[in-house]
């Protein structure tokens, strides 16, 4: 059986007066069934444009899917029509955005939002739609469901506002839920209790999950496999305790040696990565983290290094990722 | 990793270099911060009070580094905000080199405002997008008199810029022109135009990405080494926190509710917030995350205009007994530097 979706070579272009922003170069990974996979990566990396490419989200113009292929259930969703992807968005893959406040329409009522999407995808009556929200709020932990229905995004608290999001995209019982930054905006406490009902819930219903997320905390808790990426392209992929404890890419390994850690004491001083992200309009053909890196040779300039296999699912975009990069205690 | 390199790490090893002092910079006693929530337009009546700080005691010894940890709403910036005496406190008292600073008429107020400085969260909003990087960092020098010469005030503004870690040519640029790995740079620099002897972190790392990040925290500890500085590091980030202060104190609705030294409280936290907050945080090692419990406290944080009586943590504690709903807990020494405001531990 192929995987639920396969994203190849894909390529997201932004086109500005400041020249083409590849903010997509090239990405290919995989989603099996019922799997939560990350994506990691700094701001400006390409994860959230990956993800709102699966979906067809990219405004047009600035931006534009160039090239290669998204399949879902063997359907290329890079080049359906728009009726085609308005099929699939909202019931078989459904999205949780970051921010609480802003992606909830204030002026309609929860209920509205809720049932909308089931009205439209699951040819349900007003009645039955509205019988199933009160059930998938009170599923998400919303106390006193039938009187928060008939309210407004802004007589919830953020953590309440992510928990409607959630039932949202769980509304039409899709396949695939892309959450892009689900907690970033919310309290520790509140975090671990929204990522507890998501992870939960996505067992329960075998739903596949891509999380994007800049915190390696979260990865480590609840993803199974890993996608790093920098600046449009994903340098090193693998199961999470292969990315954690034996990372092969000088990025990873620079990654997770620059984020403190909350469960020993103060070891030394940081080792932070040096340097800026990229331009992403003005990248040449060589490795795009050459010159943040400690393990840069001349070969890393004359072209982009491939993803080689390291160990079993786990591959490395670096020239060196054989030699034994990573002999450092993590 | 060469031997050269092991050498230089293991210098900079477990210890904190710089030296804290026996010496009390800042006494905060008492402090209480509530908004007024008015109704009416013409006539306004007050109908409530936003506690958003409620009885605070702590000190802060000279070149220390104390983290004011806790979710939002819970007063930490309040607290903040109340030592720059940038709000007039309702009650309390704060003591700063022998004085009280909500005491002082607007003439004494200038010149402790000398001696400290802030670096707030949003690199983004706090820069004036009109100024010049150069005239952003000058101003302070150029307001209090200090350099009125305005050639070696472009010269100490090189300096400043280079201190940390920005090219002197930055000075011509405007805040629009800088990532915010830059423009957080450039906020430390004016921070330290003044040559202060406090300055108070407002999520000062928070809104970065990682690996610039660790790069502003570095250079958070080298100027603090450098020029003696104290710090009030005030974040929710705890990875964070543990990495950089000496001591730490848990905020929760307005409330401290435990402050101890650094490795203590993340290794033996006491109050039952404490504990939930530090379990609360993901740690970024998979295998470790499968083997630890994960024990989620229920509910949100109430609010601060009609905070729950008694222990302000009563409805969320795993802990509470009949007798927290009713008396507030004192915040007494459990053990020598540790305080904790709980009766059940």
């Amino acid at each position: 059986m192929g995987a639920l979706l396969e994203i190849d070579n894909l390529q997201t272009h932004f086109f500005t007066s400041g020249g083409t922003v590849k903010a997509v170069d090239g990405v290919s990974y995989d989603v099996n069934a019922g799997e939560t996979v990350a994506v990691v990566g700094e701001s400006g990396s390409g994860k959230s444009v990956t993800a709102l490419s699966i979906l067809r989200l990219i405004p047009k113009p600035p931006g534009e899917i160039v090239g290669g292929e998204i399949r879902f259930q063997g359907k290329n969703l890079a080049f359906c029509t728009e009726d085609e992807i308005r099929e699939i968005r909202g019931r078989d893959i459904s999205m949780i955005f970051q921010e609480p406040m802003t992606s909830l329409n204030p002026v309609l009522s929860i209920g509205m939002q809720l049932t909308e999407p089931m009205m439209a995808h699951m040819q349900m009556s007003e009645a039955e739609a509205r019988e199933r929200a009160v059930k998938l709020l009170e599923l998400v932990g919303i106390n006193e469901p039938r009187r928060r229905i008939d309210q407004f995004p802004h007589h919830l608290s953020g953590g309440m506002r992510q928990r409607v999001m959630i039932a949202m995209s769980l509304a039409c019982e899709p396949k695939l839920i892309i959450a892009d930054e689900p907690t970033t905006a919310l309290d520790v406490t509140i975090q671990a209790q929204i990522l507890e009902l998501m992870k939960n819930l996505t067992r329960e219903m075998n739903v596949a999950m891509i999380i994007i997320t800049h915190n390696l905390g979260v990865v480590a808790r609840y993803a199974d496999r890993v996608n790093v990426m920098y600046a449009g392209r994903i340098v090193e992929t693998g199961k999470a305790s292969d990315i954690y404890h034996r990372p092969r890419h000088p990025y990873t390994l620079a990654l997770l040696k620059s984020v403190p850690r909350m469960d020993r004491p103060r070891q030394a001083k940081l080792d932070p990565v040096e340097g800026q992200p990229p331009d992403l309009t003005r990248l040449d053909g060589g490795c795009s983290f050459r010159p943040r890196c400690k393990f840069a040779i001349d070969k890393c300039a004359e072209s982009y290094p491939p993803l080689e296999e390291m160990g079993e699912q786990h591959f490395s975009a670096c020239f060196r990722s054989k030699e034994s990069l990573a002999e450092i205690e993590l | 990793m060469s031997e050269a390199q092991a050498t230089v790490s293991k210098d900079h090893g477990a210890q904190f270099r710089g030296t804290v002092s026996d010496e009390i910079l800042v006494t905060v006693k008492g402090l209480k911060m509530h908004f007024p929530i008015t109704e009416g337009v013409i006539i306004p009546r007050k109908i409530a009070d936003v506690k958003a700080v409620d009885g605070l005691d702590f000190y802060i010894r000279k070149g220390e580094t104390l983290g004011l940890v806790g979710e939002s709403g819970c007063g930490k910036t309040t607290t903040g905000r109340c030592i720059l005496r940038l709000e007039d406190p309702t009650a309390g008292e704060i003591m700063y080199d022998g004085k009280d600073i909500c005491q002082l008429d607007n003439k004494d107020l200038v010149d402790v405002r000398k001696k400290i400085q802030v670096i707030f969260q949003d690199p983004y909003s706090s820069l004036n997008p009109r100024m010049k990087i150069g005239e952003i960092i000058g101003e302070p020098l150029k307001v209090h008199g200090i350099i009125p010469d305005e050639a070696k005030r472009r010269e100490r503004i090189g300096y400043l810029l280079g201190r940390c870690g920005l090219h002197p040519d930055f000075a011509d640029r405007y805040p629009h022109e800088m990532s915010g790995g830059q423009r957080q740079r450039v906020g430390i620099a004016r921070a330290l135009a003044m040559e202060p002897e406090f300055i108070i972190c407002d999520e000062a790392v928070s809104a970065l990405d990682v690996s610039i990040q660790a790069q502003v925290i570095n250079l958070l500890e080298e100027l603090r080494e450098e020029f003696n500085l104290t710090y009030l590091f005030i974040s929710h980030d705890l990875s964070v926190v543990r990495h950089i202060c000496h001591r730490v104190a848990v905020m929760y609705l307005g409330h401290m509710v435990e402050l101890s030294d650094c490795d203590e409280l993340f290794d033996h936290p006491l109050h039952p917030y404490s504990q939930a907050l530090l379990n609360a945080v993901p740690i970024p090692d998979p295998d470790l995350e499968k083997t630890r419990e994960h024990t989620i406290i229920k509910g949100e944080i109430p609010s601060p205009i009609n905070p729950p009586p008694g222990c302000v943590f009563h409805p969320r504690c795993p802990l509470a007994v009949d007798s927290c709903k009713k008396n507030i807990p004192d915040f007494r020494e459990v053990r020598k530097g540790h305080w904790v405001a709980c009766t059940e531990v």
